[in-house]
């Protein structure tokens, strides 16, 4: 008997309780003058219901928890656990086996020794499992009858309900946010270590990027310098991907919002919104097998001799038409938001629309159209998938938009996928770059936040 | 829905809308005008003659369609997907609707004041400057300047905001913001200005400051004014039309129209009766 039974029987219970207020309810309701109780019958049966399955629920977790520790702890009690090897491998492994007996997920041993902990196990585990069973059916009961006892026709059931229910909800929210803590705290811990080893000034100014994944002794700090990484992200998602993105997002936010029929607009919007769900891996594919080959070949035609096949540009110019969306639909909001009045003060000074729309309501829709831009800023720098298969691994400190590049999203993927072992500086330089990262881009989304929020107020 | 009005219904209907001004040419005729929102007539074969150097105040019931009718004299309805008007509308005698009218030109001649003041979010001598810069009508910076200081003045906003014209258009108070919209209508210079119920967001003092402004401007332009009140309408128009159900009931001078309605139905409304 597994907790995940435990967890069925709590909503069996539950389930039973919950009929149970609810038929108690309907009496007070039958009774009642005029029929009318404090809380509809469906509360009450709520409220008994999650006073069984709550608490039997946690219950479950926390045996679930514990029960294996008390298991383990019955059997080296056993003085067939004595002969076992202290520690190591061969202890879990005769261990295992005699668990997987005694469960009846194996036939028989393979390590005499496991013979004698068999008994033992199974010893244990029925033990365990018949008080976690009674303890189980207590802690229902009790809560079921708790409950239970509480309904009166007068009874706020509703009232705490309707907590519970936000206190469901506050829960699922927490999870979010402690796995973000959690995540960042990991961040934060093995950045720490990296730069036990490589200094922040030589990470965050060297000029040179060759971490040596194999290297033994002591991490030579000139190898780090990530500049490079931080040039390839910035001119690949910054600079030709918003050249790219920028004027096309915003005209075609324009032609929607200002040109385009509804019948149009209907069909064009969601369409320019799928961009955003394709798959970056796919947008991978094209960049690598499209684009990049006809950006290397206009690059010969017009006399770069020595371009390849991984360029800037290739990365670029695909990542820009993949957050085309992201630019497009924010400015497309806010253009929209920007009230009718404005549109109808210009045009009725004689402003034609293009004029209205340059003068009027580009300016008044730049906040948001900036915060969108931030936005897929620092979609565009956090890309992967993208430059890993189009722009290459050189760490090239370069302006020229056909040579290969690498970026900071690259990079991390080339460390922690490489061969160095898991203390090695060149791995923990992946967690360095992605503080970085998480940084940048969380100051990013801060401020176009910030930005939307502000402009948001202007027009109520 | 432009065909002939049978003789008998043109002689009932022709009583009242078309005034001809003994003392002042007309500025705009409209004759015979419908406005159509898809299927949907607002107006319906409505003739007017609006003249030069009067206010002339439509009055009428909510949904009657002033706004529409108002907004068909400068093609404000262009902007309004399935938006339709019929018949003829002159300004000085040359149908606005023509093929060859350029809407620009237009609205350049006849300027409009909304409900809402709707300055831009741009600075106060941004938000004057703006039609000037767009019909190119100041040659020189300081020709602007001057537009700017000409058309504030005329407002009546001026020694308000001389100090700050660099601030933003939408940090004024609802009255001054009125006026700005006013002078921002000003500045191009117009033959005719439209307004559509400028005071209704506005407190009295506000409104009586924009009463002001609209009495002393009525020497240079056309004032076509919508209003819900009947003493803004006395106070400020020379001229009133009674619209109802997208017809005009009754138009003439506004004593007349006060003092002794010819029709049953305008001096329900105007004694408030109405409904
Ligand atoms: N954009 C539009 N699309 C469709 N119908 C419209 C539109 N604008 C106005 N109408 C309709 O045309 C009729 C006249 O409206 P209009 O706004 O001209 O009335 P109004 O006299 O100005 O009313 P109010 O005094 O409330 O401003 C109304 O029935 C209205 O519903
Ligand atoms: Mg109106």
């Amino acid at each position: 008997m597994s907790p995940a039974i435990l967890f069925v029987l709590a909503f069996g219970l539950g389930l039973v309780g919950w009929l149970a207020g609810r038929s108690r309810a309907w009496a007070f309701r039958k009774a009642a003058p005029g029929g009318r109780i404090n809380s509809l019958p469906d509360f009450h049966a709520w409220y008994v219901g999650l006073w069984v399955a709550v608490p039997t629920v946690l219950f479950a977790l926390l045996w679930g928890a514990i029960s294996p520790a008390l298991v383990l702890q019955h059997v080296l009690a056993d003085p067939a656990a004595a002969a076992l090897p202290a520690f190591g491998f061969e202890r879990e492994a005769i261990m295992g086996e005699a668990r997987a007996v005694a469960t009846g997920a194996a036939q028989a041993v393979f390590n005499s020794e496991a013979q004698g902990l068999v008994e033992p196990y199974r010893v244990a585990i029925t033990r365990y499992e018949t008080i976690g069973l009674i303890v189980t059916l207590i802690v229902a009961f009790a809560g079921g009858a708790f409950a239970f006892l509480r309904l009166r026709p007068d009874f706020t059931a509703r009232t705490r309900v309707e907590r519970s229910v936000m206190a469901l909800l506050l829960l699922a929210s927490l999870v979010a946010i402690l796995t973000t803590i959690g995540i960042v705290a990991s961040l934060v811990f093995e950045t720490v270590r990296f730069f036990g080893m490589v200094s922040p000034l030589d990470f965050l100014l060297g000029a040179h990027w060759a971490p040596d994944p194999m290297s033994t002794g002591a991490p030579e700090g000139s190898s780090f310098g990530a500049i490079p990484l931080f040039w390839g992200t910035i001119y690949i998602g910054a600079i030709i991907a918003m050249a790219v993105s920028i004027p096309l997002g915003l005209m075609s936010a324009v032609y929607l919002t200002q040109y385009a029929d509804a019948s149009v607009r209907k069909v064009m919007k969601p369409l320019l919104e799928i961009l955003a769900g394709v798959p970056t891996v796919v947008y991978g594919y094209f960049a690598a097998l499209t684009v990049a080959p006809a950006v290397r070949d206009v690059a010969q035609a017009i006399g770069i001799a020595n371009a390849s096949t991984e360029s800037a540009l290739a990365a670029g110019l695909v990542m820009g038409v993949m957050i085309i969306p992201f630019v497009s639909s924010m400015a497309d909001d806010s253009i929209a938001a920007v009230p009718q009045a404005m549109r109808d003060g210009s045009l009725a000074m004689g402003a034609t629309r293009a004029e209205t729309i340059r003068k009027v309501l580009i300016p008044a829709a730049l906040p948001g159209i900036v915060a969108g831009i931030m936005l897929a800023v620092s979609r565009a720098i956090g890309e992967t998938m993208i430059v890993v298969m189009a722009a290459g691994a050189s760490a090239n400190l370069t302006a020229n938009p056909f040579a290969s590049m690498t970026t900071v999203t690259f990079q991390i993927v080339a460390m922690l996928t490489g061969e160095g072992s898991f203390d090695h500086p060149a791995t923990l330089s992946a967690f360095a770059l992605g503080m970085v990262l998480f940084l940048v881009t969380l100051t990013l989304n801060f401020i176009a936040l910030r930005v939307v929020k502000r402009y948001r107020e202007a027009y109520e | 829905m432009n065909a002939p009005v049978p003789a008998a219904e043109a002689a009932n209907s022709s009583a009242a809308p078309v005034f001809p001004d003994p003392v002042s040419p007309s500025k705009i005729s409209a004759r015979g005008v419908s406005v159509y929102y898809g299927q949907k007539r607002a107006i319906d074969d409505v003739s007017i003659e609006i003249p030069k150097n009067y206010v002339t105040a439509f009055i009428g019931p909510s949904g009657c369609g002033k706004s529409t009718f108002l907004r068909s004299l400068n093609r404000m309805n262009d902007t309004i997907p399935g938006a339709r008007v019929e018949g003829e509308i002159l300004l000085d005698g040359m149908d606005i609707y023509r093929s060859a009218m350029d809407v620009v030109q237009l609205r350049a001649r006849v300027g409009m004041v909304f409900q809402k003041p709707n300055p831009f979010p741009k600075s106060i001598y941004e938000n004057i400057a703006y039609g000037p810069r767009i019909h190119g009508i100041a040659a020189s910076k300081g020709e602007l300047d001057g537009i700017v200081e000409q058309s504030l003045q005329r407002a009546g906003l001026w020694d308000e905001v001389k100090d700050r014209l660099g601030d933003s258009g939408t940090a004024l108070s609802g009255g001054q913001q009125q006026r700005l919209c006013i002078a921002r209508a000003i500045a191009v210079d117009p033959e005719v200005i439209l307004m559509d119920e400028p005071c209704s967001a506005l407190d009295p003092i506000a409104t009586a400051r924009i009463e002001e402004l609209i009495d002393e401007l009525r020497g240079r332009y056309a004032i076509v004014i919508v209003t819900h009140s009947m003493q803004q309408a006395a106070r400020v128009s020379q001229r009133t039309a009674f619209f109802h159900l997208g017809k005009i009931v009754e138009y003439g001078t506004t004593s007349d129209i006060f003092t002794t309605p010819r029709e049953e139905r305008t001096k329900d409304y105007i004694t408030g009766r109405y409904g």
